[in-house]
């Protein structure tokens, strides 16, 4: 051939409102600053691809996204990135094993249908799995549900129980407890507050099952396994 | 072309000839040329009148200066597919071994073959690579086997409303059109060019069959319901009484004016015969290993002649090789003609994807 095509990482990155980049959500800003420049990621349920655009602009990584919203999946298109149309439930066999550095599902673990298995897919396709989700082990959650009876509503989980689209929630606890089980190892993990503030909390203790809104882990897959 | 073709049904074909048109300009790089591939019943003459209906161009509505394929900033071609029969040579044309029409001794062409001598095109044109391959319906196919055939070729690659191989359903639509070509009297054995015979019943047949798969069912209901055409009543007769019956006679008389039998025989073969993964020992991830293309794979829900589940498959196809890929499935009533019409959810997908690979292809205005 006459030519042949570069795709070199360290071109310039399409354009993404400035602004949208800098009003960057707290848990998605710290799932930022645990991805290493020029990885291959794949963020799963990636919304409007607030945190996509930012990676590519900042760090120049080689970012793909996994939307359900039609909207969120073309507004990522529209500004240049590499987004496909589906969901963690059905689209995530189709790729090969160690495809990415690093796979992101952030808060979109409780709304899968077979979390298991997502978990299980996430430690296969990426070298590192992060996930985020909301803790239903937090006090809040569970005074609210002892006092008023009443499923818990807050901003993590904004939608009452008939039109939520959580529908497999769990505390820290049971979220450790489910890696052990299928042998995901824990590499990190950070409790947030209800601000999004870090905790400095062992993750397997009470406190931070009681404590944090939110929790984000680093997995990676066992190669015994 | 004079060197022939290597034709996928082991034929060497030629001399032949491609018709093509050209819009915009292209740059001193040679990096922004795009290559726009038409579907069945389509032709080079995307954006300017037809010659013969006078109609617009195929894809006016996205071809043109400011336009999502921008002429200001890409230099677009469109080629007539081989067995066409707007200019490129096809059953229609002199075979020179007889000095008659081809008719059905003209050899039977894939899409890999239409592939092959738009490749000789653009080594005439002097393009060693494209930025960008586009197509819907057969023109997505075309896509899908340039990315497979050239993947060094094309930066990037835009099936529309497309799959990676035909459906049995789509065959069977196919073979009803071509018994209807083949059942007229007119068609003479396909030789009906030199007897002066025109099968034009059997092709307008073909046609309104065809174009029912074309619409979808909401879209015929909005636009026709059970209305009746200027008559307040049935005529307990076989007049087109209903709206939709004139409306599909309109579109298969005005389809044979400028449309060959023969090259409809032979378009809707390789259609059929399409098939990526069956090139690759039954595996349609093998046939994009290794490439470096950046794909938008788009379809629509009222599509039913090619479904999103097939984009799907095509996509985690090119999951499975960790492909550069964008998916997009967009609501519309509009069915498979879809990629034809004003949507305008599509045009925005388009105008961001082309954005984006302009900018990682270094391509500035």
């Amino acid at each position: 051939m006459a030519e042949t095509l570069s795709l070199d990482r360290a071109q310039p990155q399409p354009a993404f409102p400035a602004a949208a980049l800098d009003e960057l959500r707290q848990d998605l800003r710290l799932i930022a600053e645990m991805i290493e420049p020029g990885a291959r990621v794949l963020d799963i349920g990636c919304g409007d691809g607030a945190l996509l655009a930012y990676l590519a602009r900042r760090k120049g990584v080689d970012g793909r996204g996994i939307e359900l919203s039609q909207s969120g999946v073309n507004a990522c298109v529209g500004h240049g990135l590499s987004v496909i149309q589906g969901d963690a439930d059905r689209d995530l066999d189709a790729y090969p094993a160690g495809a990415f550095d690093v796979v992101v599902l952030s808060q979109t673990l409780q709304a899968t249908r077979q979390p298991r298995r997502v978990v299980e897919a996430l430690v296969r396709i990426g070298r590192r799995a992060i996930v985020s989700f909301p803790n239903f082990g937090f006090w809040r959650v569970r005074l609210g549900l002892l006092t008023r009876g009443r499923m818990p509503v807050s901003h993590l989980l904004p939608n009452p129980w008939y039109e939520t689209p959580n529908i497999h929630l769990c505390t820290i606890r049971d979220f450790v407890s489910l890696c052990d089980e299928i042998g995901a190892k824990v590499e990190r993990s950070v409790t947030l507050d209800r601000h999004g503030r870090p905790y400095a909390l062992d993750p397997r203790g009470g406190l931070a099952n009681l404590l944090a809104e939110q929790g984000v882990f680093v997995l990676s897959g066992n190669p015994s396994c | 072309m004079r060197e022939p073709l290597q034709l996928d049904c082991g034929v060497d074909f030629g001399p032949f000839t491609i018709a093509y048109q050209t819009y915009g300009a292209l740059n001193a790089e040679r990096s922004n040329a795009i290559l726009v591939c038409h579907a069945l019943t389509g032709d080079q003459y995307a954006a300017d009148p037809h010659p013969i209906t006078g109609k617009p161009g195929w894809w006016e509505t996205l071809v043109g200066p400011g336009g999502v394929l921008d002429t200001e900033r890409y230099f677009l071609i469109c080629a007539n597919v081989l067995g066409g029969c707007m200019g490129t040579t096809g059953p229609q044309d002199v075979d020179p071994a007889t000095g008659d029409a081809w008719a059905l001794s003209f050899p039977v062409i894939t899409v890999r073959d239409m592939v092959r001598a738009q490749k000789r095109l653009l080594d005439h044109l002097g393009i060693g690579s494209l930025f960008c391959v586009i197509g819907g319906s057969m023109g997505g196919m075309q896509v899908l086997q340039w990315a497979a055939s050239y993947p060094e070729c094309v930066f990037s690659a835009v099936p529309i409303a497309a799959a990676a191989r035909h459906s049995a359903q789509n065959i069977a639509f196919h073979e009803v059109g071509r018994q209807a070509i083949m059942a007229d009297p007119d068609w003479c054995g396909g030789r009906y060019l030199s007897l002066g015979r025109k099968p034009a019943r059997g092709l307008a047949v073909a046609r309104m069959a065809a174009h029912i798969t074309y619409l979808s069912e909401t879209a015929l209901h909005r636009k026709f319901g059970r209305n009746l055409q200027d008559r307040r009543a049935v005529t307990y007769g076989f007049d087109a009484d209903f709206q939709v019956e004139s409306y599909l006679r309109h579109q298969g008389s005005t389809f044979v004016d400028r449309f060959d039998a023969n090259s409809y025989l032979y378009i809707t073969r390789a259609m059929d015969y399409f098939d990526l993964a069956a090139e690759r020992g039954g595996s349609l991830p093998a046939a994009f290993i290794g490439t470096r293309s950046r794909f938008c794979v788009i379809s629509f829900t009222s599509d039913w002649l090619f479904p999103t589940a097939e984009s799907r498959e095509l996509v985690h196809a090119l999951n499975a090789v960790a492909a550069n890929v964008s998916f997009v499935e967009i609501a519309t009533e509009n069915g498979h003609d879809a990629f034809l019409l004003h949507e305008p959810e599509l045009f925005e997908t388009l105008r961001g994807f082309l954005a984006g690979c302009a900018e990682h292809r270094g391509l500035t205005r």
